[in-house]
């Protein structure tokens, strides 16, 4: 990596260029013109497959063998009848919240299935696709929803706040777009090390946003400062066309968020998100990118439809027409575009079909049970990892908790903690 | 020499330097020692506004010394991101007034790291944040501010103002190391004036430990950063004056703040005032005077309410900064004060 200095610029006398610091290669013109962001077209939307599930893309051969797509088939299925299921157990009160990946589930499955499993994972929150394609288990997933011990963030975060280190996936947090910017800082760490010691394998950052989430001003910096430091990072944006209520026209004027990674100077593509093999073709090519010269960004912009309500807390039927979702979840659909294309081909049929939506069933809800009845954390973990050691003011303050506790018994119920009010001792 | 520091640190070669030398010695210790450490911010490359960082990117190469963009929440994300994958960055913010823009990473995301993850065992620990703060006497709103009550009340942080060349190396070497995220605050006053024989190898000072800079018996003075050296001035005059000896605390890490060193001062003089920059109300004061008399040993020991010097209730304002900050005589006439005061 060389440092790019301020170089000597000067104009030289009847160039044609402008030699101006800040634009090298902008030719002079005589003519006063304003771009019209509506003169140009908007980028076009790269498929594979149509919603028919027949192949659009002649150049096309599928990569894995059928039993391989099977699988990219069941993990989309997997994360539908968890939304399912989890839906209804948010409405009975048996978790506190929820957030389907209903219509979004390609975009997920399909990027990190051409992800290599030691690249770095962030993400916003639906995203339950990538956990599943990586590895999470039904009771990884219940673990966390229930906050139960099992729950590596020890019950302090809300549900569908997932995170795993053998995985590779940071935690998620509620706050929006933050995480952009850990990911080109991240991408840039993996960058660093790899110079460190060249003969460790090649890895790039991935995270996932949305299109919402993509007005924030982190959303800015993360990609200005990936291309200016030339960091191996994957930006992949869900364009779902609601931010909770906000319909993207509200949101944003231009050609989408696309057109915007072209302006920091990053290569972009926008990619039919229902389509699994396009998002898999895209980011087989960004993770290639990525690792080019060093390092550099790539941003996908997979297009897609918010078929479920924002969250559990929300009733999307307030802000748009139920015929609108119910034409999407008739019209065009990730999980049944796939299965058209599996069908055609003969690797799938109506009986494989009921049999592993069944067995899909079985596994969530054996693993909700558990989790369910599962011991909650230690209480003790209410006052850890704020620091790396229990400061002086937190063993004052969780002797002070156990002292309540123990003096106002019929107060407060810890009997579900592990341990009870126990491992508060210093 | 303070006796914190190794015999062979303390009895080694030492060189002249002043707050930013000192600072950047420390940052040079740091990349040589570690190869995971980072330095980056707006203008660090050639050396800095306040030539912190001179000479590190020729040295240590421009991977790990280098510009960024002119973002501050850019700056302070691509930090927390390099922490959580194993790396210490040290991010400079230009000027401790523009660390705002950067506040939802700090309070939401480096603060929270470790929490969250939990048993996934990442945090932004590695990250340390430098920031120049303070008066400079003609800073105006936007070059004059300390923010350092704001991240105290942030949980996961520790904070920390050096008062002088060797301190301000010993304490940030320990926050670079730390596996705690902190924040730096260096009193840009002092980056030229305060000038000391500084020990050239690496050393640490701790964390969370106050020092007693001036032993007394009457009153103690509890303040960090450059107001230390008015309350000096002010202890000096007024001991001459009244005949009284005075204890100077400084605090040196603002959070977790080393409690047990001022209860132990108070118990013994009675008399106590906090002296800082910021503005008074939920400044460190507040939360100093409160915790003296929330211990009762500490409470039944003073002699006189627990008195604050400090900035007015206002901005910083440009013309008026020597009426604002608390100078010489507003800290003798407060010390005569609470010396008058008798409980009835």
């Amino acid at each position: 990596m060389r440092a790019r200095r301020a170089s000597s610029l000067s104009q030289r006398p009847d160039a044609s260029h402008v030699s101006f610091p800040g634009a090298l290669k902008s030719a002079f013109t005589s003519s006063l013109k304003y771009e019209n962001p509506e003169a140009f077209p908007a980028l076009p939307t790269y498929r594979v497959v149509n919603q028919h599930g027949i192949v659009v893309d002649q150049s096309f051969e599928p990569d894995i063998t059928d039993d391989k797509v099977v699988e990219l088939y069941k993990n989309m299925m997997f994360v539908s009848v968890m939304d399912l299921i989890m839906f209804d157990a948010q409405r009975q009160g048996r978790v506190s919240f929820y957030m389907v990946s209903a219509g979004e589930e390609a975009v997920s499955v399909g990027s990190a299935s051409v992800l290599d499993p030691e690249d770095v994972i962030f993400c916003q929150y639906r995203e339950q696709g990538a956990f599943r394609q990586r590895g999470f288990t039904a009771t990884d997933f219940m673990s966390q929803l229930f906050a139960n011990k099992r729950d590596p963030s020890k019950g302090r975060m809300m549900p569908i706040h997932y995170g795993s280190k053998e995985l590779n996936i940071h935690t998620i947090s509620s706050t929006l777009a933050t995480q952009l910017p850990h990911a080109s800082g991240a991408a840039y760490a993996l960058k660093l090390q790899r110079l460190r010691d060249p003969k460790s394998k090649p890895r790039v950052v991935a995270v996932y946003f949305g299109e919402g989430a993509a007005s924030e001003g982190d959303f800015h910096a993360a990609l200005n400062i990936a291309a200016t430091r030339s960091c191996p990072v994957i930006f992949i944006c869900r364009n779902n066309g609601y931010a909770i209520s906000t319909p993207t026209l509200e949101q944003y004027r231009g050609d989408g968020i696309a057109s915007r990674g072209i302006g920091y100077g990053i290569e972009t593509i926008r990619v039919d998100g229902n389509d699994i093999w396009a998002v898999r073709e895209a980011t087989k090519k960004a993770r290639e990118m990525a690792l080019e010269g060093g390092g550099k960004p790539v941003l996908i912009e997979c297009m897609t439809y918010r078929v479920s309500h924002h969250s559990t807390s929300d009733d999307s039927f307030a802000y748009r027409a139920r015929v609108e979702v119910e034409d999407w979840k008739r019209r065009d659909n990730p999980l049944t575009r796939l299965r058209k294309w599996m069908e055609a081909r003969g690797c799938w049929d109506e009986a494989k079909e009921k049999e592993s939506r069944e067995a899909t069933r079985k596994e969530v809800l054996k693993a909700f049970s558990e989790a369910e009845r599962e011991k909650k954390p230690p209480m003790r973990a209410m006052f850890e990892d704020v620091y790396e050691e229990l400061t002086e003011d937190l063993k004052a303050q969780m002797m002070e908790l156990k002292d309540i506790l123990d003096r106002y018994p019929d107060e407060y119920e810890v009997g579900e903690f592990e341990g009870g009010k126990d491992s508060l001792k210093v | 020499r303070s006796t914190e520091l190794p015999p062979e640190i303390r009895n080694g070669a030492t060189k002249k330097m002043n707050l930013f030398q000192a600072i950047n010695d420390a940052l040079g210790i740091a990349l040589a020692e570690d190869d995971s450490v980072v330095v980056f911010g707006e203008d660090v490359a050639f050396g800095g506004v306040f030539r912190c960082t001179m000479k590190l990117m020729e040295t240590h190469g421009s991977e790990r010394v280098f510009n960024t963009p002119l973002t501050e929440q850019g700056i302070m994300g691509f930090g927390i991101g390099l922490a959580a994958e194993g790396m210490r960055p040290v991010a400079e913010i230009q000027f401790a007034d523009y660390v705002f823009p950067a506040f939802d990473q700090l309070v939401n995301e480096g603060a929270k790291y470790r929490y969250r993850e939990g048993s996934c065992g990442r945090s932004a620990g590695g990250l340390t944040v430098r920031m120049p703060c303070g008066g400079v006497g003609h800073g105006g709103l936007y070059h004059s501010q300390s923010p350092e009550s704001l991240f105290t009340h942030i949980p996961g942080l520790r904070v920390i103002m050096p008062r002088s060349p060797i301190q301000a190396k010993g304490l940030l070497l320990a926050a670079i190391r730390s596996n705690d995220p902190c924040i730096f605050m260096e009193p840009k006053i002092l980056y030229r004036a305060a000038v000391e024989h500084v020990p050239v190898g690496p050393y640490e000072l701790p964390l969370s430990k106050a020092e007693i800079l001036k032993e007394g018996n009457d009153i103690t003075i509890i303040s960090y950063g450059q107001p230390l050296y008015t309350c000096l001035s002010a202890i000096k005059r007024a001991e001459e004056d009244l005949g009284i000896s005075a204890e100077l605390v400084d605090l040196r890490t603002l959070y977790p703040w080393d409690k047990q060193t001022v209860f132990n001062s108070v118990r013994k003089t009675g008399r106590v005032i906090v002296v800082h920059e910021s503005m008074v109300n939920a400044g460190i004061g507040a939360e100093v005077a409160a915790a003296i008399q929330e211990d009762h040993e500490t409470f039944i020991r003073l002699e006189a309410p627990v008195a604050r010097v400090a900035g007015w209730s206002i901005h910083n304002p440009l013309l008026y900064e020597r009426f604002h900050i608390p100078d010489v005589t507003r800290v003798y006439d407060r010390i005569k004060k609470v010396l008058d005061h008798v409980i009835s």
